[in-house]
């Protein structure tokens, strides 16, 4: 038995963990989590006062699963189903619930696979992970969202609901499913990432937890993972972009564009992982979206200066990011660093392709407007800059374009 | 994605439905029983925010101040009071057009004779931190 160093932080990273296993056994998600959840606030009051047991996730597992055992008898002798249960139990492998079970990083795996199931609605999936594979609580996603507590919890039950009534079972994807479904878990961890990245003042405070939430899923992933330069480049894009949140707003909590952060702010500590992390990832050959993204990230890590960037490498790999993605989004940001390598016309030229499969879009707007504004039409990017503030749905952003246009006016004034 | 979903006062675009205060009791019943399990089933879905409904515009008042004299407060009945908010659901959706397959529901609801009452739904995405 060890000094308990911190039982909180130690059930956080155990109780996911404990969960994978125990849903790997019995199938019921709700079940399990509820069982989980009591031999939680059994370690919660045991550990500090007769230390933790040398596996936490094993204790944890050896308990829920006698609490499911216990459960699944009454049960049974409730609908008088013991034959079934039987049956059942003897499929169980041997060993099991023992301590020193501890579950390993499969059954986090599978339970990534099966929160971020292809049967689930994005939002879904992202609840779902973040309370049975992050540990979050209920209340703590509500926050995060935005949302009541009550809200969420429907929303997660919901979600455990269709997920244990789709045929699949608590097993591995097939071989061949496996990349759409590990590309699925890497969509929500990189969209948990995007609600959490906004500012880290005031009131969002919650949200930017959640860029913290993703990182770690996406280590949880990655060590799940190792070999797999994909999982890999999602965590170094996530590394890369958050070293820049403390640049990326001012105290007013206003959004600093990346050409005029205080790049002296960035933190060099994820930086230097993200970039490691990406060198091995690239080694591999396998190129995707994501070490694509962290890449182009690194690029900008790697310039001291705005001036310094190396705009002809970024055109480059938006161009291969553009075939890769097919997303008319990269184009725009594709258009951008043509301006920065051939002039705002080049880019301007790129911005009109678009103009139907973005149509009316305030990102092609602002992309338009700071192009104009950089080919000295203020009045056109002005007009551009008020087109984009009129059609976004983000408050920061909407700020941020409606101050560039009087910025403009007032210096034409 | 946060919408609100408003109904004023006015905005009963079917012909002919009198003024709630003359519907049978029993129409009267079915229409809020209809609110109410729209409500819970959004509820239950995840979706539900909140809901609201307002006091009647007889009870409203309209407050201006200069931030030096003492504010003008107007009480009611105003003249254009059909254009006041009588209630609003606020929704956290997947997509816009869940939000309007909402108002398309709400829109419906049972006027004094059980048929569609018509109401017109004005559907407002709020803005958010983050673009979706």
């Amino acid at each position: 038995m060890r000094r308990p160093p911190d039982t909180e932080g130690l059930l956080r990273e155990a109780a996911p963990r404990a969960l994978a296993a125990v849903v790997r056994r019995f199938g019921d998600f709700g079940e399990s989590e509820d069982a989980v959840q009591e031999a939680t606030i059994a370690a919660a009051e045991q550990w500090p006062a007769q230390g933790v047991p040398e596996s936490p996730v094993g204790w944890l597992i050896h308990v829920a699963s006698r609490r499911m055992t216990d459960r699944i008898r009454s049960e049974a002798a409730r609908r008088g189903r013991e034959d079934a249960v039987a049956a059942d139990r003897s499929e169980a492998p041997a060993g099991a619930g023992e301590p020193g079970d501890a579950g390993g990083s499969d059954d986090t795996l599978l339970l990534m696979f099966r929160c971020c199931h292809p049967a689930l609605t994005p939002a879904s999936a992202i609840a779902l992970t973040l309370r049975a594979v992050a540990g979050l609580t209920t209340a703590e996603i509500g926050n995060a969202f935005l949302v009541p507590e009550a809200t969420m919890a429907q929303r997660i039950s919901r979600a455990k609901k269709s997920i244990e009534a789709s045929p699949e079972p608590f097993r591995m994807p097939a071989e061949e499913e496996r990349p759409e479904r590990l590309r699925s878990v890497l969509r929500v961890i990189y969209l948990i990432f995007n609600e959490g990245y906004v500012t880290s003042a005031g009131p969002d405070l919650a949200r930017a937890e959640l860029a913290a939430e993703a990182i770690r899923l996406a280590r949880i992933a990655q060590l799940a993972l190792p070999q797999d330069p994909e999982v890999a480049g999602l965590l170094a894009l996530l590394l890369l972009t958050d070293a820049r949140r403390p640049a990326r707003s001012d105290a007013a909590g206003r959004l600093v564009p990346l050409t005029e952060q205080d790049r002296s702010l960035w933190e060099r500590e994820p930086i230097e992982e993200g970039v490691a992390l990406l060198a091995k990832a690239v080694a591999k050959g396998a190129v995707g979206e994501y070490q694509l993204q962290a890449a182009i990230a690194a690029e900008h890590a790697r310039a001291a200066r705005p001036e310094d960037t190396d705009w002809r490498e970024i055109l480059g790999l938006y161009g291969l990011l553009e075939r890769v993605t097919g997303n008319p989004m990269v184009a725009l940001n594709r258009a951008i660093a043509a301006a920065m390598v051939d002039g705002p016309e080049t880019g301007l030229v790129l911005l009109a392709e678009l103009d139907d499969s973005l149509e009316g879009h305030h990102r092609l707007h602002a992309t338009r407007a700071h192009l104009l504004e950089m080919s000295g039409d203020a009045v056109a990017a002005i007009a551009e800059y008020r087109l984009a503030a009129d059609r976004t749905n983000s408050l920061p952003e909407q700020r941020y374009l409606t101050t560039q246009a009087a910025r403009l006016n007032e210096r034409r004034a | 994605m946060k919408f609100m979903l408003l109904q004023d006062y006015g905005g009963i675009m079917r012909e002919g439905v009198p003024v709630m205060s003359e519907w049978a009791p029993a129409a009267i019943e079915a229409h809020i029983t209809f609110q109410k399990d729209l409500n819970a089933e959004l509820r239950e879905r995840g979706e539900l925010i909140e809901a609201q409904a307002l006091t009647t515009p007889e009870l409203a008042k309209f407050v201006v101040s200069d931030g030096a004299t003492s504010p003008v407060i107007t009480d009611g009945p105003f003249p254009e009071s059909k254009e006041l908010l009588a209630g609003y659901r606020m929704i956290d959706v997947e997509s816009t057009e869940r939000a309007l397959e909402i108002a398309a529901r709400a829109s419906a609801a049972p006027a004094h004779d059980g048929a569609p009452i018509q109401q017109a739904i004005e559907v407002r995405e709020v803005m958010g931190p983050i673009e979706h």
